[in-house]
């Protein structure tokens, strides 16, 4: 069973996802930034490969794109990390990035490396619905990874079934029609999100963009299965500071690990 | 008035799903999904509409000073002994052939609805042609600019501010075009309701390539009708243009792409020379990846960065080429050349001294390969002067010295 699922089968609320840009701020960061956030009671993590030109994403994780591919970090060098990490990380990953990268590596050789490293899932944001229907869909099932869809407040609710129904895992809300890293109210959206909700889609639906701290985390659970935080945390692991003091700091702030029973 | 023509069919036009060959689609967001599916299934409704086409042609005819036109240069044609045509899309209202675009998609966006007008810009002329059609219609405009291009090209970023646009600095990745129009796109994604983008070449997404491409196509609709009465034959043995992102090409060749005895000439940017590293010679250079929402050959490293390119031109400054470019060299339909920045000087001064026309730098390149092309005495040349060389005076004048 992929873990996402497996995650989603036991938990249902206040799923806490955080994306973190794979080699930054250092090259070698990737795995201490994996093992804290698991470490600290995230849920899942979602791992940026870092493109040159990523249109989606506003000037932070733009920047810290930047810094990784200075940095050295490029997806030949990302699987030669990822390359032992199930040995101790559990938390479902899912490899977020654009369709060129991916492009220039081989689809297929990409699919089968992230299967043999434990990824469970990819969001390609501009890799087009019919084209992934089309071509990639039998092959990413094949290595059981699954693929995550955007939907944003002026999707038609048609095409969020579409989208629903050749998706597995969850559905990534796009909180307001935006770039990562707006403050666009959360709050201004709950009319969406409970749309969201009473569509009664057949897979959970995660929210992103413009989620920053516990407030708007609390904010964009209260009609979906959980949030997924970026900016603010890219952000947060750029001030000074030791690393993975900065990261549970930061988890703290937005959720704090429940006390055991 | 052609530019709503049916395509299908042919092998070199656009495809029924958005696609020139292997070349072109859709590749975005989802955020951009709704603006660009509603262009999608509206340009060709919209573009053949007969108060559409009335309200462009008179523009064209009244407002930009249509038909353009086309010139036989007798010096330059006894030079190389045989008979060159250019196609004066210098003579155009703001000096170029980026206004028969800006005047196509503004209209398009008012009957969309839309308030208000965002454009990328390189140079600085499809910024200014923006901002000049926005200033004509009354809509807010904005024009994303990379920092470095503001700083390179200060009287047309004052020409766009004279009109009333703002001019907002691209101050992320490279600060130049390519920036630029990332920052467009996120602009647009962020104001998803009551904005059109206003792509300045046959690039982006689909439907862009294709609809950009039908505005300009009126430069070969003409060309055709001027040499029919010139020559009494409406094809010309070559036609010729600068290729960047590839839109005044595309308007020069759109009429004859199916008529094979044409042979079409894109002229690419190399820089500082094709091997030297300063270079925007995309096709022989690029390999085939996904740029701006559309795929085609781009200039890129092996691990799928796309690469920052070079050329004196800031037009041609691009790092990918519009799909149907990519489509006609990949096809053998087309002929790539390219010019290297002094080739492009040289060939400025020469047309400068035997015609008395100053070209832009962009059209110099296509100029400067005329030299490498045996022509026969007989055969008829049409070269698309596509700007002229006012914003390039500097340039052109450090050169002298």
């Amino acid at each position: 069973m992929n873990r996402i699922d497996q995650l989603f089968a036991k938990k249902q609320h206040n799923i806490l996802n955080i994306y973190c840009t794979a080699g930054y701020p250092q090259l070698d960061d990737t795995l201490t930034v994996l093992e804290t956030l698991q470490a600290s009671g995230v849920d899942m993590i979602e791992l940026g490969m870092p493109f040159s030109d990523p249109l989606a994403d506003g000037p932070v994780i733009q920047d810290s794109s930047t810094q990784a591919i200075k940095n050295g970090m490029k997806l030949s060098v990302l699987f030669q990390q990822l390359a032992h990490f199930r040995n101790h990380i559990s938390v479902p990953v899912i490899l977020m990035g654009y369709l060129n990268p991916v492009l220039q590596y081989g689809i297929e050789n990409f699919v089968k490396k992230c299967a043999e490293v434990g990824i469970d899932g990819l969001i390609i944001p501009d890799l087009p619905m019919a084209e992934y229907e089309a071509e990639y869909k039998s092959l990413f099932e094949q290595h059981n990874l699954h693929n995550i869809f955007l939907v944003t407040p002026e999707t038609s609710e048609a095409r969020i079934r579409k989208i629903d129904s050749i998706s597995k895992g969850f559905i990534y809300a796009v909180s307001s029609s935006s770039t990562t890293g707006n403050n666009k109210s959360v709050d201004l959206q709950q009319a969406y999100f409970q749309k969201l909700e009473g569509m009664q889609l057949s897979n959970p639906v995660l929210v992103g963009f413009g989620i920053r701290d516990k407030a708007t985390f609390t904010s964009a659970c209260e009609h979906t299965n959980g949030a997924i935080i970026g900016t603010a945390f890219v952000q947060a692991i750029a001030q000074p500071g030791e690393l993975s003091e900065k990261i549970t700091s930061f988890v703290q702030n937005v959720r704090p690990i429940p006390q055991q029973a | 008035m052609n530019i709503a023509i049916n395509t299908s069919g042919s092998a070199y036009h656009v495809d029924s799903k958005g696609y020139f060959g292997k070349f072109g689609g859709a590749y975005i967001p989802e955020m951009l999904y709704p603006n660009v599916e509603e262009l999608q299934e509206n340009y060709l409704r919209i573009m053949s509409e007969p108060s559409f086409q009335q309200e462009f042609e008179a523009l064209l005819k009244d407002y930009v000073g249509r038909p353009s036109p086309l010139y036989y240069a007798k010096r330059l044609s006894g030079k190389y002994n045989t008979n060159i045509y250019l196609k004066r899309e210098d003579l155009n209202h703001t000096g170029a052939h980026k206004v028969n675009n800006t005047i196509g998609q503004i209209l398009l966006a008012k009957r969309l609805g839309k308030k208000r007008i965002i454009a990328e810009t390189g140079a600085g002329q499809h910024g200014v042609a923006t901002a000049t059609v926005c200033a004509l219609m009354g809509l807010e405009c904005v024009v994303y600019m990379g920092k470095i291009d503001i700083q390179r090209q200060a009287p047309n970023v004052a020409r766009m501010k004279m009109l009333g646009a703002t001019v907002v600095p691209a101050t992320s990745g490279s600060q130049t075009l390519k920036d630029a129009t990332n920052e467009a796109i996120r602009d647009w994604i962020n104001n998803p309701v009551d904005t059109h983008y206003i792509i300045g070449s046959v690039v982006g997404p689909h439907p862009y390539p294709d609809m950009v491409a039908r505005f300009q196509s009126v430069i070969s609709e003409e060309i055709r009708l001027q040499l029919q009465e010139k020559t009494g034959n409406p094809l010309p043995d070559y036609a010729i243009a600068c290729v960047g992102g590839g839109s005044n090409a595309a308007g020069t060749f759109f009429h004859f792409m199916d008529e094979p005895s044409v042979k079409l000439v894109a002229v690419e940017a190399a820089g500082k020379g094709v091997d030297s590293g300063f270079s925007a010679a995309t096709t022989v250079l690029g390999s085939l990846g996904v740029i701006h929402g559309s795929k085609t050959l781009l200039m890129q490293t092996d691990d799928g960065q796309i690469v920052e390119p070079h050329s004196i031109s800031a037009g041609l400054d691009y790092p990918g080429v519009g799909p149907v470019h990519a489509h006609l060299f990949d096809s053998k339909r087309g002929i790539v050349m390219s010019a290297t920045d002094d080739e492009a000087l040289a060939a400025a001064y020469e047309l400068t001294r035997l015609e008395g026309i100053i070209p832009a730098l962009e059209s110099s390149h296509a100029l400067a390969k005329l030299k490498d092309i045996n022509f026969k005495p007989s055969d008829v040349v049409v070269v698309c002067l596509s700007g002229r060389g006012d914003k390039d005076l500097e340039t052109y004048i450090q050169h002298l010295k």
